[in-house]
């Protein structure tokens, strides 16, 4: 399975390469949009600022590149932690930004509760699932996966969130329309229940 | 819920990892790659690796031994040691370092701290904050591992670097370090009630049981030792079952 992990400036991409090699993937990291064409799955990764990812996305030629391939072609994409935000039409961090557009919806800071949380939310936090879908085969509800953000994405359509994670209140931890998912924590980090759920992307 | 970190840390010097008692009198524990090896293979939370000799020697990190410890680390991993320039962060993450942590660059200038936080977001960015109690009572800050003070507090310090745009303070008791007596409260606190962002403790643990008031009572989102984990039988997942039992939410993996 080839796999494509897309190179726009914005990451560590040699752990999330790492980790599909050892689920049994043939990944390949490039930086050159056209070679989406030769990809049988697609990895968004990216840490970093919504204004700045997009910005270098759109510079570099990738925009359009993901939207045909995702949009025409129906080839599976995953967007991982800042990967997942920028699928979202627009985003507010380094100023209001226009998004991919794949996932219906806006990136907003998370929102303290109380004064015991803080923010970046750092560390291991379960999801609870709200739907089934097969890339959460064998992950058994509130399992543990590593976080490192400060924002999120809100889905316009309950419908596109499959599973959610309490902190600030409640936030969407993982997203699915079509092929195109989205997980705001680190598969890559999150030891066996990321590789059990990198495993289900290659089969999705 | 958001679980209450349990974090070994490795202090490295040339190829072998070393602990010391209070950032003094270092010890040689072992190689340092089976010990990242068995530390993944048992699932832990996150790992800090810390080069201690780098800046002393004024020398860059080295990047190709962090290449190594990476390559088969599957869990979050914050590296620090020499860093002064973003290249220097920049080839860390290309070198699968997932954080770094900065202590005395942050000092000399602070706007490293901003340069990195804006160029790949302030989770990316831990402020190494050691401190040691003064005559006057304060704990002040020390840089260059534990040998310059810096004439500013602990807590002072800590409002700074997050203000520059860290996301996270790792806070060390020189003092504590090594020593086996627990953990420091009092400075913990100092630090957790002036910032907003998480604070990971250290320095001083002995038991499992040492883990549970930084937390409970000093407001520590994280818990971080070294010496426990190489000179005693406890591993980070015993501490993490004390703690629970203490109802602290922990991640518990069964293995």
């Amino acid at each position: 399975m080839a796999v494509l992990i897309i190179d726009y400036g914005m990451s560590n991409l040699s752990s999330i390469k790492r980790a599909l090699e050892e689920c049994g993937a043939d990944v390949f990291i490039s930086d050159n949009p056209k070679d989406i064409k030769k990809a049988e799955r697609v990895v968004l990764p990216g840490v970093g600022a919504f204004a700045d990812g997009m910005m270098n996305l759109n510079n570099r030629g990738w925009t359009g590149a993901i939207k045909e391939e995702v949009l025409t072609n129906k080839i599976p994409l995953l967007g991982v932690c800042l990967g997942m935000q920028l699928l979202a039409d627009k985003g507010y961090e380094g100023g209001e930004t226009e998004g991919l557009g794949l996932i219906p919806g806006e990136v907003s800071i998370l929102n303290k509760k109380n004064e015991s949380e803080r923010i970046p939310h750092i560390g291991w936090n379960e999801i609870k699932k709200v739907r089934h879908d097969k890339l959460l085969d064998g992950i058994s509800d509130n399992s543990d996966f590593y976080f490192v953000h400060s924002y999120s994405l809100n889905p316009k359509d309950n419908y596109c969130i499959l599973a959610e994670t309490p902190h600030c209140g409640s936030f969407v931890s993982i997203v699915k329309k079509d092929k195109v998912y989205g997980v705001q924590f680190h598969p890559e980090k999150s030891s066996s229940n990321g590789f059990l759920l990198l495993k289900n992307f290659l089969r999705v | 819920m958001l679980k209450v970190r349990v974090i070994p840390t490795l202090l490295w010097k040339d190829v072998g990892l070393v602990k010391g008692i209070g950032f003094d009198s270092w010890r040689r524990v072992g190689p340092i790659l089976p010990a990242i090896k068995v530390y993944n293979t048992r699932q832990v939370d996150e790992l800090i690796i810390v080069d201690i000799l780098a800046t002393n020697e004024k020398r860059r990190p080295d990047f190709d031994s962090v290449r190594d410890f990476s390559a088969d680390c599957f869990v979050p991993l914050t590296v620090g040691g020499g860093i002064t320039s973003l290249s220097d962060v920049r080839e860390l993450l290309r070198a699968g370092a997932d954080k770094v942590c900065i202590n005395t660059a942050a000092y000399n200038n602070i706007n490293l701290v901003t340069e990195i936080s804006n160029a790949f977001g302030a989770q990316c960015v831990v402020a190494s904050i050691d401190a040691k109690k003064n005559y006057s009572g304060d704990y002040e800050c020390y840089s260059n591992s534990g040998k310059v003070p810096r004439g500013i507090s602990a807590a002072e310090w800590a409002e700074r670097v997050e203000k520059a745009g860290a996301g996270e303070i790792l806070l060390t008791s020189i003092e504590r370090d090594g020593s086996h007596r627990g953990f420091d409260l009092e400075l913990i606190k100092s630090v957790t009630s002036r910032v907003k962002i998480p604070v990971i403790a250290a320095g001083g643990a002995d038991t499992p049981k040492d883990f549970i008031k930084p937390v409970l009572e000093a407001g520590a989102s994280a818990v971080s030792a070294a010496s426990i984990f190489h000179y005693t039988q406890y591993t980070p997942l015993d501490v993490k079952i004390e703690m629970s039992k203490h109802g602290i939410p922990v991640r518990l993996v069964d293995r």
